[in-house]
């Protein structure tokens, strides 16, 4: 093989303790490596991602003058930025460092370390066959836009911009219903304190309108997002209120005038109706209503009018049309939350049928002062009160087939325990019942907070998930079975509550593509690393809060949302961003000007340009290839698609991959 | 052959295809079993007892006679385990071990009829030869 002689490689191979060692012949690896043209040093160290491994790489390339470092060790995701800063601080160009993954791809997947040894040679072939052909690049800059995005208005939305306003930088809150608060403002109240859920988030509703760093665009929608992190550009749509925001005082007089009072009421859970004009809540955030178009009279015949009529401040505005926000962001937080799965799929314990039967979020509604009972216990078919309550636990979650979900919710076993020793309290005449297949209440002051509903408050505790739940002599039926008595259960009960498992907000998936944020197969926002990263998203400069990655309970959303604010404002605090220099680059002598990189380039960082060309003496005007290198994410899916082999990937060129192929083959 | 409790276990996995490692022991099974007061061993039950091979028990239980195969466990169940198909596969197991060999195999081509469907024949080899 021909050699560029000016080359001088060394070769670090780390074993990690014992997670390379262990699986993997060290020395051997070295004697290989040592073998190959080009390297002039190598040698192992236990850990070289410490300060004392650094070391020595720092140190081989001043006394060996190497011209390029392999590092045989773990995934580049974990520490190549680590050596290449090594490199830097001894003068190497970084990007003349490459790592041969012997870890995640030979010692943690192998159990026969001849094998893993002869992997791990093979790989540290191919890198070094490729840091051969290795060239110094230097990284650009790209500005940062100070201003961030958080898409959703509840708690997590509400706390990260609280947090990103509070360092000095400007927040929009993009919220899709017509008042931000989200699904806490439908609480009652809270575990493990029983404080009021409205009591404690109305103070930061409020403090997040009045936060003169704060703009709140409610009733809209994120419509299209481009650009890359540090630069967004994002549109908004303001979806047409029909009542001006300016004008408006939240006298509600409209909203009483309203003569079509019939529409399923979403923030009760449609146990009662609100009219087509309306706020969701009394405590709404901005408390101005909203017009339903498609409930409207009004808009469905052109006739009626009155909240216009009784309107004193004239606010009300028919003609008023969605209106595009444009602007910029340096960061986007995803904060959009969960609802509860629909039951449909579960005949077996009568929800469609039964209107006594109902989901845990039904029951904080009814248990809610300002909800369709006015916080009265009732039964909805007769208005009775219940004289026994059955809460059935994990329905829909912890499910192996498509009914349900195969993870567990998290909040249920609490929020049950909650709703369990309020209603003894309130009514110790009600009898209550939790059957459940475990009561999971890791956290501080859970666990103790669920046996005070069973040793204080009486709650009876069975083992075993309900089997079915039928309408009965106007009561309810319930067939289960208790594991621990082993003996059947049948027993007549006049409510029962499922505790519904719950699921990304369905919306996520549309915000998820338009960010380019990668996604569970549940629908959960993907986390950068589960473990070390766990508020950013795999995407550079999109940020996860609440729900949206996992299901969590309120205080741990409120980290969340902290931890997601503080990652935001520390890039936002940066005037530039570093590039990766890793970008497609076109050789206008080759292009032929076909654009197939232009149509399969994800981020729109191809365009052409007619310019002037010199090919061996010949000036003419050519159509070709130009990559805008900010928008480049260096994918390399041009690079492919290129018929004429004009478009390189640099740092990932066609020659280096060949020769690491030939490497590998050889 | 002399087949062990082991072994047994195995079998009834097989012949039953149901993962019983997928159980969560939440008992719904049992929990919508009609015939449960009627069950010494219950449904939720015959899954942890193939996982722990302890199948001479469910072979001598009088539950695999209570089940109705109405398979309301197997719709039901949160796990896809299919309780009823083990109890199934255990009925078999017993099925197949009692009484004699009442069937050889050199007896299958007196027997063989155009009109007669294969399957009928392979699952009566199943049940009548040892």
């Amino acid at each position: 093989m021909e050699v560029n002689q000016v080359q001088r490689i060394g070769v670090f191979v780390c074993h990690c303790g014992t997670n390379i060692a262990a699986t993997v012949d060290i020395k051997r690896v070295l004697e290989a490596a040592a073998k190959e043209p080009g390297v002039v040093h190598a040698e192992d160290y236990q850990y070289m991602c410490s300060e004392a491994g650094q070391q020595k790489v720092r140190e081989a390339i001043k006394e060996k003058q190497l011209t390029g470092v392999v590092v045989c060790s773990c995934s580049p995701r974990m520490h190549e930025n680590t050596f290449r800063g090594a490199a830097q601080k001894a003068g190497l160009n970084p990007y003349m460092v490459e790592i041969a993954n012997i870890r995640e791809h030979v010692s943690w997947i192998h159990k026969n370390i001849e094998e893993g040894t002869e992997k791990a040679i093979i790989l540290t072939r191919a890198a070094i066959a490729k840091v051969m052909l290795n060239a110094p690049l230097q990284a650009g800059q790209s500005k940062v836009v100070k201003r961030a995005l958080v898409i959703g208005g509840g708690i997590a939305g509400i706390q990260t911009a609280l947090d990103i306003a509070d360092a000095g930088y400007e927040v929009d809150i993009v919220e899709k219903t017509p008042s931000i608060g989200g699904r806490m403002s439908q609480l009652d109240k809270t575990f493990p304190t029983l404080d009021c859920s409205a009591c404690i988030l109305t103070p930061k509703m409020v403090d997040a309108a009045a936060h003169e760093k704060i703009t709140i665009y409610t009733y809209s929608e994120v419509e299209k997002v481009s650009g890359f992190v540090g630069d967004f550009q994002v549109d908004i749509r303001k979806k047409a209120r029909s009542v001006d925001m300016s004008k408006c005082t939240g006298c509600g007089v409209c909203q009483e005038k309203c003569p079509s009072k019939k529409i399923p009421n979403e923030f009760n859970r449609e146990l009662d109706n609100r009219a087509a004009i309306y706020t969701p809540f009394a405590q709404a955030i901005p408390n101005v209503p909203v017009i339903d178009r498609e409930n409207c009279i009004k808009f469905k015949t052109g006739k009626c009018g009155v909240c216009s009529k009784v309107c004193l401040a004239g606010a009300v505005d028919y003609e008023q049309q969605d209106e595009i926000v444009s602007q910029n962001y340096g960061a986007i937080v995803v904060a959009t939350g969960f609802d509860t799965i629909k039951l449909d799929k579960y005949e077996e314990y009568s929800y469609q049928s039964c209107p006594d039967v109902i989901t845990s979020l039904e029951l904080e509604r009814i248990m809610n002062a300002a909800g369709p009972t006015k916080g009265h216990l009732e039964r909805l078919s007769d208005g009775k009160a219940p004289k026994s309550m059955v809460f059935i636990q994990c329905v829909g979650s912890r499910c192996a087939d498509e009914r349900g979900k195969s993870y567990c919710s998290k909040i249920c076993c609490m929020y049950t325990a909650k709703h369990a020793m309020l209603i003894r309290d309130k009514y110790p005449d009600v009898d209550v019942t939790v059957f459940y297949i475990d009561v999971r209440t890791p956290g501080k002051n859970f666990d103790e907070f669920y046996r005070r509903a069973v040793e204080e408050y009486g709650v009876h505790y069975i083992k075993g998930q309900v089997g079915k739940v039928a309408e009965h002599n106007g009561r309810l039926l319930v067939q289960g079975a208790d594991l621990i008595d082993n003996r059947r259960i049948l027993m007549e009960t006049d409510m029962v509550v499922l505790a519904t498992a719950i699921e990304p907000n369905p919306d996520v998936r549309k915000i998820a593509t338009m960010l380019t944020a990668s996604i569970d197969t549940n629908n959960f926002l993907t986390e950068s690393h589960a473990k070390l990263r766990p508020v950013e998203s795999p995407t550079a400069g999109i940020f996860l809060s609440g729900v949206c990655q996992g299901p969590k309970d309120i205080p741990e959303t409120v980290a969340q949302a902290g931890a997601a604010a503080i990652k935001v404002v520390g890039l936002l605090a940066k005037d530039y961003l570093v590039t990766n220099p890793c970008v497609a680059k076109s050789d206008e002598l080759y292009c032929n000007g076909c654009s197939a990189c232009e149509k399969v380039c994800p981020y729109g960082a191809i365009s052409y340009e007619d310019r002037e060309v010199n090919d061996h003496g010949i000036r003419e005007v050519r159509r070709v290839a130009s990559v805008n290198s900010a928008l480049c994410q260096g994918c390399g899916a041009c690079t492919v698609a290129c018929p004429s082999g004009a478009m390189d990937l640099q740092g990932f060129s066609n020659r280096q991959i060949l020769a690491e192929v030939d490497a590998i083959c050889r | 052959m002399h087949k062990t409790e082991k072994d047994k276990a195995i079998l009834l996995r097989e012949m039953s295809g149901a993962n019983v490692d997928k159980c969560m022991k939440c008992g719904k099974c049992s929990a919508s079993c009609p015939s449960y007061d009627e069950m010494d061993i219950r449904p939720h039950q015959f899954v942890s007892y193939v996982q722990n091979e302890d199948v001479e028990a469910l072979l001598e239980s009088k539950s695999l006679w209570k089940c109705l195969s109405c398979f309301a466990c197997v719709e039901r169940c949160p796990r896809d385990v299919k309780p009823a198909m083990i109890i199934e596969a255990v009925r078999q197991m017993v099925v197949r071990q009692r009484g004699g060999n009442y069937l050889l195999p050199d007896e299958v081509p007196e027997l063989l009829d155009e009109e007669l469907p294969q399957q009928l024949l392979a699952s009566a080899f199943r049940k009548y030869s040892k």
